[in-house]
């Protein structure tokens, strides 16, 4: 008992040091420290670990590999253009229909494939990201190749706001009995159906809260690029995001959300050479995977290091583990 | 009427390259059941290296064509032996993301090498007339594509059903252990496997690069993630199955190009694979398989 | 008859393409009874199970619990109704913890929703509490309360085992079912399981079967043997009845029957 209420406490306790650190950031960026140029990277920064928190829902938490996450960031980014730019309604408001759209498109592939197991599932969610992709493509009400051009209505305050709301949610869903439900399914699909587990639902559930955020960010997105393309949302993007959760650990949301940000970090410097990017991911990928198949943190949150250093027994014996 | 005969010759042409690259998915997919992502990429570099055979060392259309198929198979075995054999025993995810990361390692190694722009195909190589069949124009590029895809089709079923390797090939696809137990070098025979299935794929690059005339170090991804459809099409790990798989899916984009979605074209490969993926994920020829409780 | 026996199978069978795994299996298990299923390897024990659990779907014939169909129904409707199990080979959430993995089982008793958890409802609290209050009292009956905080995969093996048959007594079931419990065991382990076997029994008033290939511990733990070979019931009977049984001494023909 004494241990969650404490989890409780320690989790609150960062909110708020995230809620100050975010109002000192404001006063910088309005007294003009930040230029834009770190304002802008903050803000693809914030828009990441949106996407890494929500694959990590899907991949990391529920064990479903799903590689067309970028479908679910088009259909957000594309829906929130529409209620701004065609229906000019506020922001806002574009931000929840984007999230709400996305859902629907994740329940809509979530449903038939989700009984997919491993590279299968993961081969549909790809085709899936595809579909999404040529199909605003063949759309001429969304601008069909040459895009739809959006304000840029993001915020340093709006962004924040989402990004916590999304780590919030996902970390309580988690840490409740369905988030419980999710993880069982991870390790062993059939134990967990015969425990009484619904694993339907919660696959399809676990995959639309993901897409639900998923489409948040690409709202944010969306405004924040001033233009949005289909090319922009093609499987290379999808990789993008499976690198954070693979990267700083399958099953660690503090791991893909620190992967998050150093990749985004990295990616900002290496932009004028997009070719050794890419070849740094795949060499990273490759040698991640022969390694440390684990990623950076394995199944732990960063809270666990801080635990063990307290104490002599900590929760940090063996972490290798095993997805699928 | 013409028309449509026309674009079933064009659908059969595609098809016999989708069929081609898939045989590759398919036969290592049935040995060590991973999806070898790097399998279109290497299309990709035996279309490059076609390409400088016939541009830089001056060689005719079939020189270029088996120096092609043989770089790819050692490239093939390469990429098995330094990415993939170490993951052996590791999760099929952990596999999978190894896979994907030697695609994006080939394809941005190439544009860091030679850069991203693309080269037009010398589709002069080989002298070529077309011919005219029930008042349908033929191109002989069709003819070649046909006739080299069939050849290397018949090629490849004599290798699998009547060589030694093929018969190992086809023990270790169906129990690894039983193979290794019965003395079968598993090692080699995984080496093998990825050797044909490489120059399959780069026999492949060669004859897309005379057919479309245009390649580039991206060309790889959309065929390879099609003739992959093709592969779990016919049935994922059979033979037959890739090569019907890979007709069937280059007609149905033909037709659906003839019918005036050709901007959907792209598209359908990937409706037909989630389709077939949720009512016949054993594929067309394939047996079901449940997991064992 | 007036009292409905608790499980009734009734010609029970499935095919597998061509091969009849199991077919024409007829069994009545009553309220509180300790049956065992034995059978030479390969016999169809374990499909039989997957047919009571929902894994397989019967191909003929019908499964009653209390008088209620079960055929069709998915494994985890069938476990809410009260029928839960253990594996051959270990099925446990091993990166999860001890406690997790009993969690897991409350699941479907749990009534606070996704949105009060999200939202961190007073529900919430007061639901995952009970739940673990509930888990670790468990525990403490299984004697596993000292590993409570370790990932299930680093138990050593005879507490797995009993991990898994704590975890599937936590669905509350009414009928459990036992899938070679004492395999990999030592004798002095088995022995520890069949007192446990003994004491859950009584405790929760339950219906075990089990599959076990330990003539020790079936004979000396069962009230009711049911025999299996090649997918059809041979024989049935008290321990005494199927010790003496010629067929059944066929079917294990040079193994040793007791």
């Amino acid at each position: 008992m004494a241990k969650s209420t404490k989890n409780v406490k320690s989790f609150w306790g960062t909110i708020v040091l995230v809620i100050i650190l975010s109002v000192v950031i404001q006063f910088l960026i309005n007294g003009g420290t930040l230029n834009p140029f770190y304002v802008n990277t903050l803000y693809s920064i914030g828009i990441n670990i949106i996407l890494a928190a929500s694959l990590h829902l899907i991949i990391g938490i529920t064990g479903q590999f799903s590689i067309g996450h970028a479908g679910f960031l088009a259909v957000g980014a594309y829906a929130s253009a529409i209620v701004t730019m065609k229906l000019a309604l506020p922001f806002p408001v574009a931000i929840i229909a984007a999230g709400l759209a996305a859902a629907v498109a994740g329940l809509i592939i979530g449903i038939p494939t989700l009984r997919l197991r491993g590279d299968y599932l993961a081969i549909a969610t790809l085709g899936f990201g595809e579909i999404v992709r040529i199909a605003f493509l063949n759309i001429d009400y969304v601008g069909g190749a040459s895009g739809m051009t959006v304000s840029h209505l993001i915020t340093w305050p709006i962004l924040i706001t989402c990004v916590l709301i999304t780590i919030i949610v996902i970390v309580n869903f988690t840490n409740s009995t369905h988030g419980r439900a999710c993880l069982a399914i991870r390790e062993n699909e059939i134990a967990a159906d015969a425990m009484g587990i619904n694993t339907t639902f919660y696959k399809v559930m676990a995959f639309a809260i993901g897409a639900f955020f998923a489409g948040v960010a690409g709202a944010l997105h969306a405004h924040n690029f001033y233009i949005i393309q289909p090319v922009n949302f093609g499987f290379l993007k999808s990789f993008d995001i499976l690198i954070f959760v693979v990267l700083g650990g399958l099953g660690s949301m503090s791991g893909s959300v620190i992967a998050a940000i150093l990749l985004t970090i990295i990616s900002t410097f290496l932009s004028s050479y997009p070719e050794v990017r890419m070849v740094i991911y795949s060499l990273v990928l490759i040698v991640m995977m022969l390694f440390r198949p684990q990623g950076l943190m394995g199944t732990k949150e960063i809270t666990a290091f801080f635990k063990a250093g307290r104490s002599a027994k900590g929760g940090m014996q063996n972490d290798k583990h095993t997805v699928a | 009427m013409e028309q449509f005969i026309q674009q079933l010759v064009n659908g059969i042409s595609l098809g016999s390259i989708y069929a081609l690259i898939a045989l590759g998915y398919t036969m290592v997919y049935g040995i060590v059941k991973l999806i070898n992502f790097a399998h279109g990429d290497v299309f990709m570099v035996g279309a490059f290296i076609g390409f400088y055979s016939i541009t830089i060392l001056d060689l005719g259309f079939f020189p270029a064509l088996l120096i092609s198929m043989a770089a790819c198979a050692i490239f093939g075995v390469l990429i098995e032996r330094i990415a993939y054999k170490p993951l052996r025993n590791a999760t099929r995810i952990a596999a999978l993301i190894t896979a994907i990361g030697v695609s994006l390692f080939i394809e941005y190694g190439t544009i860091y090498l030679r850069g991203a722009q693309p080269e037009a195909y010398p589709n002069d190589a080989v002298p070529l007339k077309s011919i005219e069949l029930f008042g349908v124009k033929i191109s002989g590029q069709s003819i070649l594509i046909l006739a080299v895809s069939i050849i290397l089709m018949i090629v490849l079923q004599f290798i699998v059903h009547k060589t030694k390797i093929g018969k190992a090939m086809r023990a270790v696809s169906h129990d690894m252990d039983a193979a290794r137990l019965m003395g079968i070098n598993v090692n080699n025979t995984i080496s093998a496997t990825f050797a044909i299935g490489s120059a399959l794929a780069g026999a492949a690059g060669v004859i897309f690069g005379m057919y479309y005339t245009k390649i580039d170090p991206l060309m790889g991804i959309i065929p390879g993630l099609k003739a992959f459809v093709a592969a779990v099409l016919g049935g994922i790990g059979m033979i037959p199955g890739a090569m019907v798989g890979g007709l069937l899916l280059g007609v149905i984009e033909a037709l659906v190009s003839a019918v005036g979605g050709s901007l959907w074209r792209d598209a359908v490969a990937f409706v037909v694979l989630i389709l077939i993926l949720i009512f016949r994920p054993a594929g067309l020829f394939g047996k079901n398989v449940r997991e064992k409780v | 008859m007036t009292n409905t026996p608790l499980l009734k199978v009734d010609h029970a069978g499935i095919r597998f393409g061509g091969l009849r795994a199991v077919s024409d299996v007829n069994m009545e298990l009553k309220e509180g009874e300790l049956a065992g299923l034995i059978g030479p390897n390969g016999a169809g024990k374990t499909t039989f199970f997957n047919l009571l659990t929902g894994v397989y779907v019967p191909t003929e014939g019908s499964i009653l619990l209390d008088g209620k169909r079960l055929n069709g129904l998915a494994p985890y409707k069938i476990t809410k109704k009260g029928i839960s199990r253990t594996f051959q080979n270990i099925r446990l959430f091993s990166d999860l913890t001890v406690l997790d993995n009993v969690k897991v089982a409350y699941h479907s008793l749990a009534k606070h929703s996704i949105a009060s958890s999200i939202l961190r409802l007073p529900s919430h609290f007061s639901g995952e509490k009970e739940m673990e209050e509930k888990a670790i009292e468990f525990l403490k009956i299984f004697k596993l309360d000292g590993v409570m905080e370790e990932q299930a995969k680093n138990l050593p093996y005879g507490q797995q085992r009993r991990l898994e048959i704590a975890r599937a007594l936590a669905a509350n079931p009414r009928l459990l079912l036992l899938d070679e419990p004492a395999a990999g065991m030592n004798p002095q382990e088995t022995e520890e399981l069949m007192n446990l076997i003994a004491l859950i029994r009584e405790k929760f008033s339950l219906t075990i079967l089990l599959i076990e290939h330990d003539m020790n511990l079936v004979m000396g733990v069962c009230e009711r043997i049911y025999v299996l070979d090649h997918g059809q019931l041979i024989a049935d009977g008290t321990p005494e009845q199927i010790r003496n049984n010629p067929k059944v001494i066929e079917a294990y023909l040079g193994e040793e029957v007791s």
